[in-house]
């Protein structure tokens, strides 16, 4: 009840917090905020110029949509990836970050990691409306129809970013390997999804006998891009099991993080 | 009828001394822990209760425990054993303007500092002109904090904090920085919310500051809560007990840093010789003899008359009455001349002090230094403590002056 009462209490201070990691994060930068968007962009051109033009991997065409674009494809499934490892490293620096306020003022300390990924949240986005815009200019009008449904989505990455978040914030502030570790564990996972080339790539292989394929979709970004690229690209509903697993996972991540959290931010102060 | 609003109930505090810590995961497989640590009680066992609207003052050395007990009870520190209770909305000023954004703007951070201290929108909008106005930053409010100086900044910090309009207020010795105007406004507004019947929590190490504002007073030591009680007998307690530490004295308790030194205060007539008792309406002199280790600057000498039940009667100073050498060297003597002692009879303390220009270092404070006596004299009064030297005029009957 009081945990309630105390959430309720800081709504204001979670607004404040997220303006506050949304007004300072590109203060003095001359481009400001177009740097959310070159980021991206310059993925996207490296990876086409790599993947699409070097290397012939070829993404069947979206089905119903007959899109057949490497790189909007690649930026369906990137930018959610982008947003989920942003909230990530985001909590971990943010924690950090605060130290001093967290020494001197008291406040939920939920409120920390929660206002990174809502700031982050609004710059996705903006990005995510730039990419419709651009699809619908492709011709892709179902894009717009599955728009609700996208946007259901990018609010499980934003839960399953929050759980993570959590986790990884307050295991950094007793361990500052994490930070580090996280910079390899993201390289890593972001080959082992496949991201920038089509789950076709997997299909027939196979280790020790089981489905690559069925190994990697294990891994919850395979079936989050494989959403987003249904409700964008394709066109299309997503797949039940994947919404099933996406969603079901998301929600223990959240749990594990609030709990970790919860069993640690009581001597935040004094290990920061 | 009065209730705790404060509660402290068997608050002990544990922190980790380390050997050797292993921040790193390698390190804490390797020796197979995270890290060799001692514990270290800084609280052990304190319980006290705070009734609403009343002040109450935490003393004690450094190291001694309060500062963790203020943040146990802002909730910044989680006691490893007790608790902590406090009812109705809570500011703790533990730092000025923690929490400012260098790169953010006076007002963004106004409204972040205010959130943080749990005041909403609606309320910091409607008080954002009071607010602006006590920092005194006018236009700078558009500015980012960085481009504040240090006393803008804190003035801010304070300003927000105070205009939370909290139930309980937590300081934790803030109020000990900044100039001499800040301190006073400070004090005024401190003042104003105790008359608002608001319950303030405090560290101090200044003990005037927590006699004259304190209610009660938990004297620290070691983490223990050495003593509990109301604050006049706390403070002559823990000062007297402090003095013990540095310099003996007979008289009474003795207290600075040394530098400077008050050897003896003398009551003198006009003719110069040593007087053992004053009469009421004789010109007098009170003469200190001070001797400096070393050169000190502006030093202020004050003296406190008080009657033995501890009122104050007067304090004059060389500061109020601008009359403070640049600086003063060796040994010589500092003399206040009354033309006519306006004390009536009755038995007086003296304590006599040796101050920096801003009253905030002592170098030599001798409490209740002499003790004398002032009897019956060409003033015949007998009320009260002193005349004030009025004449009654009845028709054409006038009195002496």
């Amino acid at each position: 009840m009081t945990a309630i009462a105390e959430y309720r209490g800081s709504r204001e201070l979670f607004a404040n917090l997220a303006l506050r990691e949304l007004r300072s994060k590109y203060r003095r930068s001359v481009l400001g905020w177009t740097w959310s968007m070159l980021n991206p962009l310059s993925s996207m051109i490296i990876y086409t110029l790599v993947f699409s033009f070097f290397l012939r991997v070829q993404p069947k065409p979206g089905n119903p949509s007959g899109l057949h674009e490497y790189s909007l494809w690649l930026l369906c499934a990137m930018l959610p990836w982008n947003f989920y490892q942003n909230c990530v490293t985001g909590s971990i620096a943010g924690l950090l970050g605060n130290a001093n306020l967290i020494k001197k003022t008291y406040f939920p300390r939920e409120l920390i990691p929660a206002s990174v990924i809502a700031a982050n949240l609004v710059m996705h986005f903006i990005e995510m409306s730039i990419l419709l815009v651009v699809l619908l200019a492709f011709g892709d009008w179902r894009a717009l129809v599955f728009l609700p449904l996208t946007l259901v989505f990018i609010l499980v990455v934003a839960v399953f970013g929050l759980g993570f978040g959590l986790l990884f914030s307050v295991l950094n502030v007793y361990f500052r390997d994490i930070e580090h570790f996280t910079s390899i564990l993201f390289l890593i996972w972001l080959y082992l999804t496949p991201l920038i080339y089509p789950e076709t790539e997997l299909a027939h292989r196979t280790i020790g006998g089981i489905s690559l394929l069925a190994i990697f979709k294990l891994n919850p970004f395979t079936d989050f891009a494989e959403i987003f690229r249904d409700t964008l690209y394709s066109g299309r509903f997503p797949g039940l099991g994947d919404t099933v697993y996406v969603i079901a996972f998301s929600a223990a991540i959240l749990a594990l993080g609030l709990y970790v959290f919860n069993r640690l931010e009581g001597r935040l102060a004094e290990e920061l | 009828m009065s209730n705790n609003v404060v509660v402290a109930d068997h608050v002990s505090k544990k922190f980790r001394l380390f050997k050797e810590r292993n921040n790193s995961l390698k390190a804490a497989m390797m020796r197979g822990r995270r890290a060799i640590s001692e514990d270290f009680w800084a609280l052990k066992d304190v319980s006290f209760e705070v009734p609403e609207g009343s002040t109450f003052g935490l003393i004690g050395h450094n190291g001694s425990g309060k500062s963790t007990m203020l943040k146990c009870l802002a909730k910044i520190l989680r006691p490893d054993g007790g608790s902590c209770r406090i009812d109705g909305k809570v500011s703790a000023l533990l730092e000025l303007g923690a929490g400012f954004h260098p790169e953010l703007s006076g007002r963004e951070n106004v409204f972040l500092n205010g959130a943080i201290l749990g005041l909403g929108q609606k309320e910091l909008h409607r008080r954002f002109d009071d607010i602006v106005e006590f920092a005194g930053i006018g236009a700078f409010i558009e500015e980012p904090v960085k481009n504040y100086s240090s006393g803008m900044y804190l003035r801010l910090g304070f300003s927000v904090a105070i205009n939370v309009d909290p139930d309980v207020l937590l300081i934790d010795e803030v109020l000990a920085v900044g100039d001499e105007e800040f301190q006073r406004k400070c004090n005024e507004k401190i003042a104003e919310l105790k008359a608002k019947n608001k319950t303030i929590v405090f560290v101090s190490h200044a003990m005037v500051q927590v006699h004259n504002l304190c209610d009660n007073v938990a004297w620290f030591e070691h983490g223990n809560l050495k003593e509990l009680g109301p604050a006049r007998e706390l403070v002559s307690a823990y000062t007297g007990a402090v003095q013990v530490d540095r310099q003996e004295d007979e008289d009474g308790a003795r207290w600075g840093s040394g530098e400077g030194r008050i050897e003896q205060v003398e009551l003198l007539d006009t003719a110069g010789r040593e007087l053992s008792k004053l009469r009421s309406g004789d010109p007098a002199t009170i003469r200190i003899h001070y001797r400096m280790a070393e050169p000190i600057e502006q030093p202020v000498f004050s003296l406190a008359i008080q009657t033995l039940d501890g009122t104050n009667v007067s304090g004059p100073n060389t500061r109020d009455s601008h009359c403070v050498p640049e600086k003063l060297d060796g040994a010589g003597h500092v003399d206040l001349h009354f033309d006519c002692v306006r004390l009536l009879p009755n038995t007086y303390d003296l304590t006599c002090s040796l101050f920096d220009f801003n009253n905030l270092h002592p170098y030599d404070v001798r409490h209740k230094f002499l003790r004398f006596d002032v009897e019956r004299g060409p003033i015949e009064e007998t009320n009260g403590l002193v005349s004030l030297g009025g004449r009654w005029q009845i028709g054409d009957l006038v009195s002496d002056a």
